[in-house]
């Protein structure tokens, strides 16, 4: 077996079952912790972590559908697997509970065989849920990752009007090939840490990470009140990060990190992609190539933030831009009119 | 009737799987808990609760298939599914019944797992 063994609440008001549920568990390789009704199951739940809930339906005080449905109610407990455990009577007993999300229902007195396989495969999606809120929770701010799994990491996606940004590190390679591979990793460790914490704290969401550049989308999966003003607010900070950043670079003598960053606002395809392993947050449209172009044109133009009319148009204002005219950009037809923001 | 009240082959597979060392501990503790639930099942009775009569019911009959005490547990389900009996002549009966097939049980029970 590839589990290494879950911790278990066992949840029973008959003596008899509970011992046997334990016994049961533990010599299947896992831990076991007992509550008698369904009132002490909730302060343990609250109390301690646990992998997995085998629950009895007829209890005194607070019965087996309340408390799935309390656990269902909590989004801190409602990924937790519920495998149901009784010799209640009717097959609407057993509809009710997988309609108020048990895993699975097993009748008592249960087969040893059967436990241990539902228990495995219970413990395995606890595993992989956990897994996939660790991957998001790295990717968006918890505030945004909650938002994900109270959706139910559904795959699939949405038309939705939001501004992107694109970040890189000026001539990074050539930076990265005069120091040491460890002096490399460290600076992206730093940088990433600033952009995220600007990005974040802006409600923005980082879709992606390439080496150097970032990619981040505000307005979704959260709608934001304006994303265009909190785009560019976020390339403010992600600046003035750097700028201080930069201050003790050169304290130690060492060179000062540029920053390029464009952004667009526009309708784009929002949503979660990829397997049920293995997922992410990503957009896909026009707009997100309008954002990475801008980003590139930077050098061109010698400007750090260049946004595109949209996110002009969105801004309000606040902003200290300068127009660009004429500014060409592969992919996209004509001459465009880009800003920078200073 | 000298069918034996418990099936034999339940008790022995309950063993296999978790020990006879287990086995008669979990019968111990069930042949102490077991007439607390019978008394349960009389008190609701005598105070018209259904719910409790019930719940009482329902107890007895999950752990009486367990040890596969299989009379015992088909007379308290039938008392789970039937609910209290609105005749108090068979309800007396149901629970003398019950006692009686019980009292049978733990005997078997006591006998089969006693080293």
């Amino acid at each position: 077996m590839a589990d290494a063994g879950g911790h278990l609440l066992i949840v029973d008001d008959n003596k008899v079952n509970r011992l046997l549920l334990s016994r049961s568990v533990e010599l299947l390789g896992h831990r076991a912790s007992v509550a008698e009704n369904g009132r002490i199951a909730m302060e343990r739940l609250q109390e301690e972590s646990f992998d997995l809930v085998l629950l009895d339906i007829e209890m005194p005080e607070m019965d087996g559908f309340e408390v799935l449905a309390a656990i269902k109610d909590d989004p801190r407990l409602r990924d937790l697997p519920v495998i149901v455990t009784s010799s209640v009577e009717g097959i609407e007993n057993i509809v009710r509970c997988i309609e108020l999300g048990a895993e699975d229902y097993l009748a008592k007195p249960v087969n040893k065989t059967l436990l241990g396989a539902r228990l495995s495969s219970g413990l395995e999606k606890k595993r992989l849920r956990d897994e996939q809120k660790r991957l998001l929770k790295r990717f968006a701010t918890s505030e945004v990752a909650d938002d994900l799994q109270a959706s139910g990491f559904a795959i699939g996606g949405s038309r939705v009007r939001a501004s992107v940004l694109f970040c890189d590190i000026r001539g990074f390679t050539s930076l990265s090939e005069d120091q040491s591979p460890e002096e490399t990793i460290e600076l992206l460790n730093v940088y990433y840490t600033l952009m995220f914490e600007a990005i974040g704290s802006h409600g923005g969401i980082v879709t992606l990470m390439i080496g150097d550049g970032l990619m981040a989308v505000f307005g979704a999966p959260q709608p934001l009140e304006n994303p265009a003003a909190s785009a560019v607010s976020a390339a403010q900070d992600m600046l003035a990060m750097m700028g201080q950043f930069n201050e003790e670079r050169s304290a130690d003598g060492r060179p000062a990190i540029g920053l390029g960053v464009g952004i667009a606002t526009g309708e784009v395809v929002a949503g979660y992609a990829g397997t049920d392993q293995r997922a992410t947050y990503t957009c896909i449209g026009s707009t997100v190539n309008l954002a990475a172009r801008l980003e590139a044109h930077t050098k061109v133009l010698s400007r750090e933030i260049l946004i595109d009319a949209e996110t002009l148009a969105a801004l309000g204002g606040g902003f200290h831009t300068e127009e660009h005219t004429g500014v060409t950009l592969k992919g996209f037809a004509g001459s465009l009119t880009v800003c920078s923001v200073t | 009737m000298t069918e034996s009240p418990v099936d034999e082959a339940v008790l022995r597979e309950l063993e296999e799987a978790t020990g006879a060392d287990f086995v008669a501990e979990l019968v111990a503790t069930f042949l102490e808990e077991a007439p607390v639930m019978i008394a349960d099942l009389s008190a609701a009775a005598g105070a018209g609760d259904g719910e409790a009569f019930r719940r009482a019911a329902h107890s007895l009959k999950s752990n009486a298939s367990t040890f596969g005490a299989t009379t015992l547990s088909d007379q308290a389900r039938a008392l789970e599914l039937g609910g209290l009996p609105e005749d108090a002549g068979a309800r007396d009966d149901a629970i003398i019944a019950l006692k009686a097939e019980y009292d049978r049980s733990a005997e078997h029970l006591r006998d089969l797992t006693d080293g």
